[in-house]
């Protein structure tokens, strides 16, 4: 079988091939396999300088010190340790956190239980249609025991931009610790963390072309941000998150991140080019419609909802081409996307949403192929859509009463 | 999710597809689903003076269990008297299409569609002869 055209760039991305030669020499006899806190003999040593390296890889990528880096499986974790830490070092000051309905479910779900261990939770709602979370939104929902601000860099669904600058200004102004999930910003778009009033931010390294199971914590040491540990154990990590470090993933997302620092805006101006390529040849169909702003996007998103055609089926029309409706994490359920919901579109809109994302290995002819091949799919659904044929009749949807089941 | 062969047969070439005249007296239609739970099916059927279905077609939005679904009842529909037609059922239509669980309700909203064009037709009827 011919191998599916990948456009789901926003799941994971495969590791580049640098990476893939950096990492398995951290593996075999002959390679750099030593536990990295072995204090008394070479290979301990040799694997410490490997991790070490790659620390400041990461920490160079984003203008941090590397000793603010702290490792983790991936950003789930690091999301976990960041606002469950600071929740449970800071309740003493306040026990009001704030959110937005748009996050992931690493950010909601944490946030859930700390709501059951007796926090009080606010999830902003975006701006209708844009997606936007505005630093006015999270002004008006700070509370003077508000203790953290946890929001997403760039949304992993719709691929929209959060000032996140001009949120930590405020935030800092208050004296509230703001946290930001940076898995899909990374390599994508610039972060000066030297320069911007973060406090926590998490990374990844499957989604900039390293390995999946290892991600990593910023946590700044001026103003210093004190956590309690989530995991115990042998100290590791200064006692923020114990476990034997994984030389070789670790390996992998330092050599990911130091090619994201030294080809990515090169990269992100390719992509621009093919993302608008897809768009100007999907939007020449009828009734189609790009969920998010447009403007303030990353590149390599483009989720489009084609109306009167539902996402799944499009899904399957499209067998030659991985996208995915909604994001992989919840694409199991049949519910609509809550991100889409969020954004105040309607469940049928949001039913005929698929997600393209594009990155390193998407060529032009890809597009191309995509392109006429969502053209035939679209128009033969439509052909099978009864809705299709009300709307041409003219017959506003929203006026005929439908049997919910 | 993988699809069985049967859904992506029907999927693929789906049978009978296209309107039948609303408005003809031997025509019943029957419209069930709703865009916000993701699937809508509009089945109709033709019935002849003897009371057996010559024609049946449909148009679907929905996933490829959904328009599957609907392209099997069209077949089994055609040259079957409304009193058999009333007696197909969900369960059928999913065993025939080996529809996984989270899809049996595809296989029911096709089934009400069925009873909602016979419904349809025989008020129809039932209007004309009084």
């Amino acid at each position: 079988m011919k191998r599916q055209i990948y456009l789901d760039y926003s799941a994971t991305t495969p590791v580049d091939e640098r990476v893939a030669a950096r990492m398995t020499e951290c593996l075999t006899f002959d390679g750099n396999f030593g536990n990295p806190a072995s204090r008394s003999h070479s290979y301990g040593w040799m694997a410490e300088e490997a991790v070490e390296t790659a620390r400041q890889q990461v920490a160079e990528l984003v203008n941090a010190d590397p000793r603010e880096i702290v490792w983790t499986s991936g950003a789930t974790e690091s999301n976990n340790l960041a606002i469950k830490g600071a929740a449970h070092f800071y309740h003493s000051k306040g026990k009001h956190l704030i959110t937005s309905k748009i996050e992931h479910k690493a950010v909601l779900d944490t946030c859930r239980q700390l709501e059951r261990e007796g926090f009080e939770v606010t999830y902003l709602d975006p701006e209708p249609g844009t997606g936007m979370i505005t630093p006015a939104m999270v002004e008006a929902a700070l509370r003077p025991d508000t203790i953290l601000v946890s929001l997403m860099h760039v949304n992993n669904e719709i691929g929209t931009i959060t000032d996140i600058a001009a949120i930590g200004e405020l935030t800092r102004s208050r004296k509230v610790l703001l946290h930001v999930d940076a898995a899909q910003s990374t390599g994508k778009l610039p972060i000066d963390l030297a320069n911007t009033q973060v406090d926590l931010m998490s990374f990844c390294a499957h989604k900039t072309y390293g390995p999946k199971g290892i991600g990593a914590l910023f946590v700044r040491r001026n103003p210093r941000v004190r956590l309690e540990a989530q995991i115990h154990g042998g100290g590791h990590e200064r006692g923020f998150r114990s476990g034997t470090l994984a030389t070789h993933q670790i390996v992998g997302m330092g050599e990911a991140f130091r090619i994201a620092r030294e080809e990515g805006a090169a990269e992100q101006a390719r992509l621009m080019v093919l993302r608008d390529r897809l768009w100007a040849g999907l939007s020449k169909l009828d009734q189609v419609f790009v969920n998010g702003s447009i403007e303030h996007r990353i590149a390599g998103n483009l989720n489009v909802s084609f109306n009167f055609v539902e996402g799944e089926s499009l899904i399957m029309a499209l067998k030659d081409i991985a996208v995915s409706s909604g994001s992989a994490c919840t694409s199991a359920s049949l519910e609509p996307s809550y991100v889409l919901r969020a954004l105040g579109l309607s469940d049928e809109m949001a039913h005929s949403s698929i997600r393209f994302t594009i990155g390193r290995y998407t060529t032009e002819a890809d597009i191309d192929h995509v392109i006429g091949h969502a053209q035939d799919a679209v128009n033969r659904l439509r052909e099978l859509s009864p809705l299709w044929d009300m709307f041409q009749e003219g017959i506003d949807l929203n006026s005929v009463e439908w049997a919910a089941h | 999710m993988a699809y069985s062969d049967k859904v992506i047969d029907h999927y693929e070439n789906p049978r009978n597809v296209g309107v039948l005249d609303k408005d003809d007296t031997h025509v019943g239609t029957g419209m069930v689903g709703a865009p916000a739970c993701g699937d809508v099916m509009r089945l109709q059927i033709r019935v002849g003076e003897d009371g057996v279905i010559e024609d049946a077609r449909f148009k679907t939005y929905g996933c490829g269990s959904a328009i599957a679904s609907s392209s099997l009842v069209t077949e089994w529909l055609k040259g079957k008297t409304l009193d058999q037609a009333q007696t197909i059922k969900n369960s059928a239509i999913a065993e025939e299409l080996a529809l996984p669980p989270v899809k049996i309700h595809c296989s029911v909203l096709a089934e009400d569609a069925i009873k909602a064009a016979i419904a349809d037709y025989r008020q129809k009827q039932g209007a004309s002869e009084a």
